[in-house]
């Protein structure tokens, strides 16, 4: 494969580091070390794994079946989608990074985001052909989907657990203890981060008032 | 094509012009139905009102006073003329027009008084014996055909009944073996029963308690005793009205319905056996339960859900209840879904102030209001008819009629959903199960597209058997071949032979 402006050699890394992907999959402990310790993984191969996921979840609200999801279009906000896989997946990584930091956790966070993005690989690789399953199933074979949805994000869990242990070279009990902690430290950010919007608004509108009550009297 | 242009911008501006009016009258229907969404589609009339007969139309000397129910025996429709201790036989002579046979103010023989304190519904048996709950004489009265006394039925002698309650019996049913079946205030264990000979056998269909778990939690364990007073206690409701159909099951329904029963998921209509289960099917969409209104929100001084104070069904299955809270009737089918619904507040003809009872003939509705003392009658309209040929039509198995009757509704209301699914339903039964499943597409029927796809699915196998075995059997295949031929080049490769 030649494509111009990009180095062959690159382009090997990238596609090697993408098929990595699928063998941190299936060999969690092994691959998730190898990831960072032996720079197996590439940001090139992070994000695109992250673009298909989005994608892959926009894909299959247009065509899972009507038995199982009925879309409304009219109110749906896509940017919402989007960012109902953005969002959570940036305050998992900086909060986690931000407590591991402080703990010895050996990962930096652009590792932590690289693992992170690696272990939602299955949600796509396991959606795909359910979106397909869910045209050609009736109801009460729609518990074949729900079934495998569940197990697809089941799995997705896992594996950022196990990443999170191995690229912080945690044991066990720590990587767990950490994991907890994360999520009380995204809601945390979440907590803050509503506090400063609602005290900026109130800021504004105080200047807001200042300069109407300023004008009126002028 | 410059002629073109102008020819399209023309029409284009007639369009707006046209449609231009009709935005600016947009105003609530008078029939409505809710689709998927639960959102509110406006619908055409499925009813007209054909008159609204009062006191002096049927010429009566004393004028109707708060009447409470309404009884339809054949082609007679008996009015219970509650504030004036009477009741009133009408004869239908036309669908406008009711005559006053008889009035009924007491009867022949039996224990005193012989006449009615505050009664509050009619039934006729098989046998032509009549019937009545005598409410503030705490008894029901079996008369015959010529109001001569023959039993009469007392509270019920069961342990569990305070003693000093008052039996205020309102509501009665009889079925085909002169069964009662009453509704009595302050009694929430169900319908009480009478044996055919008058002895009490039991209460049937008590609705389950629901509450909320948290609710039971700080009822039980945190609340304090005033706090505990206030609360409304998890005691089983108790039913209004009550309905018997052709078959025998007894519909019942209630009001004071709060908008927290509703979300506990408490009916408010339902459909007893004989066992006193429910037995009604709710296969509506999942957001227009079988409660009435779905919008509980302020409109002319109303709010809060429906408050469902009584029910009629017609032959064909097709149910209709009475909103007393903003005066509407909503029609379900035997599925359960909304076949339309209509009325409203007011003093205009189709509107009701304080609406009481309900009772069909053929599909004419009849309404009593309380407050106008009038009886509103209802004819079905075109649209009408054509929805209830089309139900009839398909009980009877005549599909193609009952596809070109919904076929006539969609004519007329393309929105309409049940016309889609009536298709679809006709379609599928005559196995043309593509077509079906587009309809039934359209209108978000999951389980009757399900039945549809089973066949299409099943039929598409086995007219491609032949291609589903070749690609099963290539998908098991392929791999091995693959692996064959390059283990096989792999051998040629590394062999010595060529070194």
């Amino acid at each position: 494969m030649n494509i111009p402006f990009i180095k062959k050699d690159k382009l090997d890394k990238y596609w090697d580091s993408l098929k990595f992907a699928f063998y941190c999959m299936s060999h969690p402990m092994d691959g998730y070390w190898d990831l960072t310790h032996e720079k197996r993984g590439t940001y090139a191969a992070a994000n695109t794994i992250l673009i298909v996921t989005i994608l892959v979840r926009l894909m299959s609200l247009k065509y899972t079946g009507f038995l199982i999801q009925v879309v409304n279009w009219e109110r749906i906000n896509i940017f919402l989608y989007i960012a109902s896989i953005v969002f959570p997946l940036g305050l998992f990584v900086v909060g986690n990074w931000a407590l591991t930091t402080l703990f010895d956790g050996k990962g930096r966070l652009g590792q932590v985001y690289m693992a992170t993005c690696y272990a939602i690989l299955p949600y796509s690789v396991i959606q795909v052909p359910i979106v397909i399953l869910s045209n050609v199933v009736t109801v009460e074979e729609s518990q074949f989907y729900f079934t495998l949805s569940t197990i697809a994000l089941v799995y997705c869990g896992l594996l950022i657990i196990v990443a999170m242990g191995q690229i912080h070279e945690y044991s066990g009990a720590k990587n767990l203890l950490f994991m907890v902690a994360s999520l009380v430290a995204m809601l945390i950010i979440i907590f803050i981060l509503m506090l400063f919007f609602s005290m900026i608004s109130q800021g504004v509108a105080y200047f807001v008032s200042l300069g109407k009550e300023l004008l009126f009297r002028l | 094509m410059k002629k073109n242009l102008v020819r399209f911008v023309a029409v284009f501006l007639a369009l707006v012009l046209a449609c231009a009016p009709v935005s600016a009258l947009a105003e609530a229907s008078y029939t409505y139905v809710y689709d998927f969404w639960g959102e509110y589609q406006e619908c055409p009339d499925a009813y007209n009102v054909s008159a609204v007969i009062t006191s002096a139309d049927l010429g009566l000397e004393k004028p109707i006073k708060n009447p409470q129910g309404l009884y339809a025996h054949g082609n007679s429709l008996y009015l219970v003329d509650t504030g004036n201790n009477r009741i009133i036989e009408l004869n239908r002579v036309s669908v406008e027009k009711l005559e006053v046979v008889r009035i009924i103010e007491g009867f022949n023989g039996g224990p005193e008084p012989h006449t009615f304190n505050s009664p509050m519904d009619i039934a006729i048996s098989e046998d032509g014996n009549i019937f009545i709950t005598d409410m503030n004489n705490s008894r029901i009265l079996k008369l015959d055909k010529d109001l001569n006394y023959i039993m009469e039925f007392t509270k019920p002698n069961d342990p569990t009944l305070d003693e000093n309650l008052t039996y205020t019996p309102s509501k009665i049913v009889v079925d085909t073996a002169e069964r009662v079946y009453c509704v009595a205030a302050g009694i929430n264990k169900g319908l009480i029963k009478y044996e055919p000979d008058g002895i009490f056998s039991g209460f049937v269909g008590a609705t389950p308690v629901t509450y909320d778990f948290w609710d039971y939690m700080w009822k039980h364990f945190f609340a304090s005793q005033e706090q505990r007073a206030q609360m409304v206690n998890f005691v089983p409701t108790e039913y209004d009205n009550c309905f018997i159909d052709k078959e025998g099951f007894i519909y019942v329904c209630r009001d004071g319905v709060l908008e927290s029963d509703l979300m506990s998921g408490s009916a408010v209509i339902r459909k007893l056996n004989l066992l006193g289960s429910d037995i009604l099917v709710r296969n509506g969409y999942d957001e227009v339960p079988v409660i009435g209104d779905i919008f509980f929100g302020n409109g002319g001084g109303k709010t809060g859900p429906s408050q469902l104070i009584d029910i009629t069904v017609f032959d064909n299955d097709i149910y209709c209840a009475l909103d007393k809270n903003r005066g509407r009737i909503f029609a379900y089918d035997e599925q359960g879904r909304l076949v339309f619904a209509f009325g409203g507040n007011g003093g205009m003809e189709g509107y009701f102030k304080k609406p009481s009872s309900i009772e069909h003939i053929g599909y004419d509705l009849y309404v009593t209001d309380e407050l106008f003392n009038t009886i509103t009658v209802f004819t079905t309209t075109d649209f009408g008819k054509n929805i209830y040929q089309a139900v009839d039509a398909f009980d009877l198995g005549l599909y193609d009629e009952a596809g070109d009757c919904w076929q006539k509704v969609m004519d007329v209301d393309g929105n309409y959903y049940l016309a889609y699914i009536g298709i679809g339903r006709a379609l599928l039964r005559q196995k043309k199960y593509k077509e079906s499943m587009e309809y039934f597409k359209l209108k978000y029927d999951g389980d009757n597209y399900s039945k549809a796809f089973k066949q299409y699915r099943k039929e598409w196998v086995e007219s491609n058997l032949l291609w589903v075995i070749l690609i099963l059997v290539a998908l098991f295949l392929i791999p091995g071949i693959i692996k064959f031929i390059k283990r096989a080049k792999h051998e040629v490769n590394t062999a010595e032979y060529f070194h």
